[in-house]
């Protein structure tokens, strides 16, 4: 059973954050932008310099490759990005069952980026997550720019992934009625430390 | 049938000069604001090259291999200046000024000793007559391509931090993350040297030839050793390109692979 520990975690003006997020346990963080939300989801996905200890399932980040670290922390950020000109090229494993449960079909595959909405370009990059099989969550804001339907069915994804994997998640969240929804634990981050709220 | 080399007097040197001249005064009068740094460009040009004649002179006559040694430093040093200042973003601190420098000493240094010790075969290899001008040709494509590559490689790296950021957060590696962007730094750092050797003959006749031509060797011995100092380039800065983009690119990252954009300085204004 996979658990995220974080330990005297200290990233720019955040931190020393200490936080232990079991299997299965969706730790939801709000707080004003600039707080360092981002910042810190980075830090525990090896993206930018920081100190203190990461740990996933007992087993310490520094103790891998980032490369491996980062596939098995799966940071989804705010902004997706897509490199290739069609959606199938981003994919290693396609899963054609959980594309379609995102409101996808078939074809989806052969589309083109530059064709895609905003909307429609966040469910793919969630997608293209998950098909990696991460086994613990960074989710940044990851439904901010999706209309209600399919927030629901993001969500809806997001609960079985987690519920079958079991993993840890640590999800960042503007919307109260959606920390209410989804979270099992929920912090502020307010001037670089996490408060219960 | 081989008349002598016409000699060239102050005179003509001067009437070639007013040209430039001229021009300086139209692009002053065009508001171009480029006349100054015609006319030093220019004086940069009449120093620079009274210099190499007199460095040349000199060292024709002593073929000393320690002062052609120091001599061929040099230009190396300054080629890896002229890399660095060619950059819009440069690495910073000594690296900004060993990258290019390394690249160019890696590939154009060793094809050089290899052309001169089994193609051309001197006797001694290092005789100046041969090893100065040519080293001079490699090193000053070398370092357009390795300057174009690099220069291609850190604006696009900037420019394209979140898309190589997200590659990373998915599990790529540096090298898989940096692919599209070293293979299009490498074929930027080309065209230049692939273009020439395309139009080489038919539209453009090189220095080296012009130069044998003039000075009444034979065309085909020219042409000879034209094609051999295309190919020379051509690999040189291929060569240099593609060591300087893999170099670039690793210096970007960290030991944990993390994006350290901050390690390119900010473009002089």
């Amino acid at each position: 059973m996979p658990e995220l520990i974080l330990q005297e975690l200290c990233v720019a003006h955040v931190g020393p954050v200490n936080l232990q997020v079991r299997a299965g346990e969706v730790v939801c963080i709000s707080g004003q932008s600039g707080a360092g939300k981002s910042l810190l989801l980075r830090a525990i996905a090896d993206i930018i310099p920081h100190t203190g200890i990461l740990m996933l399932d007992s087993q310490a980040a520094s103790s891998m490759s980032a490369p491996l670290w980062r596939r098995q922390v799966g940071l989804l950020p705010a902004e997706n990005q897509w490199w290739h000109d069609h959606v199938q090229e981003h994919f290693v494993q396609r899963d054609t069952a959980m594309l379609n449960a995102l409101g996808f079909n078939d074809a989806t595959w052969q589309w083109q980026l530059a064709h895609c909405s905003t909307g429609e370009k966040q469910r793919l990059a969630l997608l293209r997550l998950l098909s990696n099989q991460p086994r613990c969550l960074l989710l940044d804001e990851p439904t901010a720019s999706l209309d209600p339907d399919s927030t629901v069915r993001v969500e809806a994804i997001l609960k079985d992934y987690i519920q079958q994997q079991h993993t840890p998640v640590i999800w960042v969240s503007h919307a109260l009625d959606q920390i209410k929804r989804v979270a099992s634990r929920h912090f502020v981050l307010r001037d670089g430390g996490l408060e219960p709220s | 049938m081989n008349s002598p080399i016409i000699h060239l007097g102050p005179l003509q040197l001067a009437i070639a000069a007013a040209l430039v001249v001229a021009l300086a005064v139209l692009t002053w009068y065009m508001r171009l604001a480029v006349s100054g740094r015609i006319l030093i460009a220019a004086i940069r040009t009449v120093i620079q090259l009274l210099l190499l004649g007199l460095v040349l002179k000199y060292l024709f006559a002593s073929s000393h291999p320690a002062l052609i040694a120091l001599i061929a430093l040099v230009m190396l040093l300054v080629a890896g200046r002229e890399v660095m200042a060619r950059q819009h973003r440069p690495f910073r601190g000594w690296w900004g000024y060993g990258l290019g420098a390394t690249s160019m000493f890696l590939s154009s240094f060793v094809i050089m000793l290899f052309a001169l010790n089994f193609i051309i075969v001197p006797t001694p290899w290092y005789q100046p007559q041969y090893a100065i001008p040519l080293l001079g040709m490699m090193l000053g494509n070398t370092m357009s391509g390795v300057a174009l590559t690099l220069d291609h490689l850190t604006q696009t790296a900037w420019r394209s931090r979140a898309v190589i950021e997200a590659r990373l957060m998915l599990g790529e590696d540096w090298r898989s993350a940096m692919s599209e962007l070293i293979r299009d730094s490498v074929r930027t750092g080309l065209i230049p040297i692939i273009n020439a050797m395309a139009a080489a003959g038919v539209v453009s006749i090189p220095g080296m030839m012009t130069g044998q031509v003039l000075a009444g060797n034979n065309p085909m011995t020219a042409a000879s050793y034209q094609m051999l100092i295309m190919f020379m380039i051509a690999s040189g800065t291929g060569f240099a390109a593609v060591l300087a983009s893999w170099l670039g690119a690793r210096g970007l990252f960290d030991e944990r692979q993390r994006l350290r954009l901050e390690r390119l300085r900010p473009p002089v204004k």
